[in-house]
């Protein structure tokens, strides 16, 4: 037997069985794309509308607004300074629109990725064979190179918003998936059986005991999930997405050092403010929520 | 809530028709395959064999026991010895092997999960030995906690938390979070929340076993006065027989998952059913639990009565000081309505103090 040549499968075989699987989701796009797409709208909707207000508003409201929300969850006068003069340099070296569409696309993924995140926790919580059958695919979504499943999105949707916040949503949701999930499985037996002896039902002990104490958890995995969609945000550029992820490729396109730094710098800029603000209102959750004295 | 509402509602508690509770033939075997031993382990398989061959664990072994209504009932054994499985069979937290539990005619054991609920809203309330309060919640959010979920509305369930905060002596707490209290506050929430759910039925795990001796005696005095206007039906379990002692109308030792012994807590210092509760029973303080009337001999008739008179349900030890400080060493024992039990003497009532076991080993 020849040990040097690994026995492959036919060159002409494999080049079949490609464009049969090709061939059928092509076929398979050109039958559902459009309900897919329409699926999706309302997505489309918000984020159009996020993006117009935020840049049509006078920037000083924008601003204001943006100030006001960091301090309801920090409530940290320094994070809130931070914010204020790192926009102020953002707007300054030009950078303030696209600074906007970054921000509202990572607002509308990471909204998608709690209402879709969190539940799917709660199940996995729940259940130990969803959770056997469930983790694996996570792996597999944080370890796919992000390029990869860049191509059937856009198969389906084509370029644009869509696609974009489709991809960053599958690359960015597992984080707050697992954490939801551990959160809820790490409260306390005895805390819930206690919830169970007064005559909880399943919604009660969810509502008073399992969310609450899971909840700074649940932040941390917010946090993740809003750091790892800023990181794809990038990517998602390559399909249309707009943001401070289109120069930063169009740096690398064209060797421009600067703009590539600048719009870099940016991005670490919303990516410091948002983990603080994040952490911050995590921290601030957990005070009272420790089981003190034993 | 005022004072009087607190009264009728107490005058309510007693004279409302009482129920017991009554544990038929239960077991409960934990493992995958409970309900293939379970005829094995009622035809005699015992704890050893079950867990070494089947690797399952033989949790309770034929209980049978009525919890009488409004009295307290101790339930004692070693660690391991299944008293908190016991008591979640009556709750429902556990669902046993084999057997019953009923209440008011009704078998928790068949309930459907919603009547179950229903069972544990309005008729039991819990008080757990690590407290298990809601760390995120006040201490008036933990009382609430009962009347919350069954949708008592605001104003009335918070009227009704107050009152018994007030009561277990946390007043101006409650606004406090539980890891800012010390265990034996912690513990009082753990109380004040099992009696704002107004139940019949008080279960109590090792509910001050995490305490230290001074706080936890102080905490079984709070339970003793309570328990003197509630008469609610309570299942105490502890692993210290002098709690047991002071506490139980009624006592029950388990052992293994076994009952050994159930019987006041004279019956079981006096008349210890085995070795084992003999052992159990060897420390403690005869004079504290043994009352007169135990050891009082039927006066001889139409002799003269000793001039002394000492109460029939006054234990030794204080029977013994009053005797010795008036100088006497005959009394007559009386019950409180007057009417004569028998005779006392010094002698007989220090021969009931020395333990019989520690008694023969000096000899
Ligand atoms: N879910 C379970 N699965 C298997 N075995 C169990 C389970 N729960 C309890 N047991 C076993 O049943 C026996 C009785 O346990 P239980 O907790 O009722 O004891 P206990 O008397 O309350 O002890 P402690 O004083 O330590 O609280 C123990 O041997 C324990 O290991
Ligand atoms: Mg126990």
């Amino acid at each position: 037997m020849d040990l040097y040549d690994f026995p492959e499968m036919g060159r002409g075989d494999l080049r079949a069985m490609r464009l049969a699987i090709d061939g059928a989701f092509r076929d398979f796009t050109r039958a559902y794309g459009e309900t897919l797409e329409n699926l999706f709208d309302p997505i489309r909707a918000l984020l159009v509308l996020i993006e117009t207000l935020m840049i049509n508003s006078p920037w000083v409201v924008v601003l204001a607004v943006i100030a006001a929300l960091i301090w309801i969850m920090s409530r940290s006068w320094k994070i809130v300074a931070g914010t204020v003069l790192a926009m102020l340099l953002i707007g300054y070296f030009g950078m303030w629109e696209d600074t906007m569409r970054t921000i509202a696309m990572v607002a509308v993924c990471t909204l998608v990725a709690i209402v879709l995140g969190i539940p799917i926790g709660i199940l996995m919580a729940r259940s130990d064979r969803l959770n056997a059958w469930v983790t694996p695919l996570l792996d597999m979504m944080q370890t796919m190179p992000s390029f990869v499943y860049l191509i059937p999105v856009v198969m389906i949707f084509g370029l644009g918003k869509v696609p974009g916040v489709i991809a960053v949503v599958i690359y960015a949701i597992p984080p707050i998936i697992r954490l939801t999930n551990l959160g809820i499985r790490q409260v306390p037996a005895d805390v819930l059986e206690a919830a169970e002896a007064f005559g909880s039902d399943a919604w009660q002990k969810l509502r008073n005991v399992q969310l609450p104490l899971a909840l700074p958890t649940i932040m941390a995995g917010v946090n993740q999930t809003i750091m790892m969609s800023l990181a794809m945000v990038v990517v998602a550029s390559m399909i249309g997405v707009r943001g401070l992820g289109q120069p930063v490729l169009q740096a690398i396109n064209n060797q421009y050092f600067t703009l590539g730094v600048m719009n870099g710098l940016a991005i670490v800029a919303i990516a410091i403010i948002f983990d603080r603000a994040t952490q911050a209102y995590g921290k601030r959750l957990q005070k009272h929520s420790e089981i003190g004295h034993d | 809530m005022t004072d009087m509402q607190a009264q009728t509602q107490a005058a309510q508690a007693v004279t409302s028709p009482g129920h017991d509770i009554e544990i038929r033939d239960l077991y409960k075997i934990f493992g995958p395959e409970a309900h293939r031993h379970i005829d094995a382990v009622k035809a005699g398989m015992t704890k050893e064999e079950l867990n070494s061959r089947y690797n399952h664990v033989l949790g309770l072994h034929n209980i049978n026991l009525t919890i009488p209504f409004g009295k307290i009932t101790v339930i004692m054994g070693l660690s391991g010895s299944g008293k908190s499985t016991l008591i979640r069979h009556i709750n429902g937290l556990i669902t046993p092997t084999a057997g019953e539990v009923i209440h008011e005619g009704q078998d928790v054991v068949a309930m459907t999960p919603a009547q179950l609920r229903d069972f544990r809203r309005r008729k039991t309330a819990m008080v757990f030995q690590k407290f298990a309060l809601l760390p995120h919640r006040t201490v008036l959010e933990n009382t609430i906690y009962g009347l919350s979920i069954q949708g008592v509305a605001r104003a009335a369930a918070e009227e009704k938390a107050r009152y018994w905060i007030n009561r277990v002596g946390l007043q101006g707490f409650e606004d406090y979070y539980p890891k800012q209290l010390s265990g034996g506050m912690q513990q009082r929430v753990g109380l004040a929340r099992a009696l704002t759910n107004d139940a019949e039925i008080l279960l109590m795990d090792e509910a001050f076993s995490a305490l230290d001796p001074l706080i936890r005696v102080d905490m079984q005095s709070i339970l003793l006065e309570l328990q003197e206007e509630l008469h609610k039906t309570i299942i105490f379990i502890t692993h210290d027989l002098d709690e047991a002692l002071r506490l139980g109308d009624k006592i029950a030792i388990l052992r293994d998952g076994a009952l050994e012994q159930v019987g006041t807590g004279q019956d079981i210092v006096l008349n210890p059913a085995n070795d084992y509760i003999a052992s159990f029973v060897k420390e403690v303080n005869r004079g504290r639990i043994i009352k007169a009337r135990t050891i009082a001999t039927p006066a001889a008739e139409g002799a003269p009565l000793p001039d002394f008179t000492v109460r029939a349900r006054s234990e030794l030890d204080l029977v013994a000081r009053r005797m010795i400080k008036a100088d006497v060493r005959t009394a007559q024992v009386r019950e409180a309505d007057g009417t004569l039990v028998g005779l006392i003497d010094l002698p007989a009532i220090l021969d009931a103090m020395v333990n019989p076991a520690t008694a023969a080993s000096d000899d």
